[in-house]
């Protein structure tokens, strides 16, 4: 069972709830995934559109919320949403994002430290989203966060897990739950983190702007049960060579020698 | 007089509260979260706030997000 700030998740998918057509799909999609954590984004009121409220459609009795700091370019922007975010969902959960660069959306790393220790301090459940860098990974779980999220790939971009090597040492080396975040563009991608070891996958797009948004957020619970089984189970070495999978000895007669 | 609204010019009238311009836009009050120069005001304040000429005030919500 995945455990993160003393709380306890029987399903490893993360989702995220920007960019679907409707609440409606929204719901049913979530409804569909069996998650039980979904990230939401802080935003200013659309004064032309005051009533339009998100909450209204999540259902927090099976879901954690998890608000992020989406949009904040620097520690001190992703603080100031962090609050305004704990305002307004009443728990401390938090998923940090700190992204100085609207083109790549990557993530700074030493702001997202900066802020992951001052957010700690206060009392926050940080999920900092990081570049797949080791000892990043070290470092922020030195200054208290609760889980680690690095990227397969830049957000949005549907591009897998382009950052393996660096995942599986992070993986190896964590003390918290490794939440591999951004670029999950197919359930096959979560499947592959999973089997590596990741405790959990965190998926918006690829599931918000598939055609059928709910199947495609069923197709992800099951490639992400499935890396998981994978995992437990014991996933064989790999290896230049082949290794008949059929037994060498006992082969027929002289003609089928070519067998032996 | 008038104060910053989400990042806009709001001209609004002497002796308003937060309650009651929540009220006039027209935004259920459980659903914002109220900041006023950068301070969060709680939700049982709305009613005693007055705002000031140039406040700045932010009215943020939950959207979807990932």
């Amino acid at each position: 069972m995945l455990t993160i700030g003393g709380h306890t998740f029987n399903s490893r998918l993360f989702l995220g709830t920007g960019k679907f057509s409707s609440s409606t799909i929204m719901r049913q999609a979530i409804e569909a995934s069996g998650t039980e954590m979904v990230t939401v984004a802080l935003r200013r009121v659309d004064l032309n559109n005051p009533e339009d409220d998100i909450m209204s459609a999540l259902n927090r009795d099976k879901c954690v919320f998890l608000p992020n700091t989406s949009g904040a370019r620097n520690a001190e922007e992703a603080i100031r949403l962090a609050h305004l975010a704990r305002a307004a969902s009443g728990s401390s959960w938090l998923k940090l994002e700190v992204t100085p660069d609207p083109r790549t959306l990557l993530p700074d790393p030493i702001e997202t430290l900066k802020a992951t220790e001052e957010l700690v301090r206060a009392g926050f459940i940080v999920l900092p989203y990081m570049n797949a860098d080791p000892i990043l990974a070290l470092r922020l779980q030195d200054v208290g966060a609760a889980a680690v999220m690095p990227l397969g790939s830049p957000i949005g971009s549907n591009q897998g897990i382009l950052t393996a090597f660096q995942i599986e040492i992070i993986i190896a080396q964590a003390r918290v739950p490794v939440v591999v975040d951004a670029g999950i563009g197919a359930p096959s991608h979560a499947a592959l983190a999973m089997e590596m070891g990741a405790d959990a996958v965190l998926v918006n797009t690829a599931i918000s702007v598939a055609g059928d948004p709910v199947a495609m957020a069923r197709a992800f619970a099951q490639a992400v049960e499935a890396g998981r089984t994978a995992f437990e189970a014991g996933m064989g070495s790999r290896s230049k060579q082949a290794h008949a999978s059929s037994p060498l000895e006992g082969t027929l007669a002289a003609d089928l020698g070519f067998l032996a | 007089m008038q104060i910053q609204l989400n990042g806009s010019p709001k001209t609004i009238t002497d002796l308003m509260t937060v309650a009651r311009l929540l009220q006039k836009l027209g935004v259920p009050i459980t659903s914002v979260v109220v900041e006023l120069n950068k301070t969060i005001i709680q939700p049982d304040c709305y009613a005693t706030t007055f705002l000031k000429d140039n406040d700045q005030m932010e009215l943020i919500r939950f959207v979807g997000g990932g």
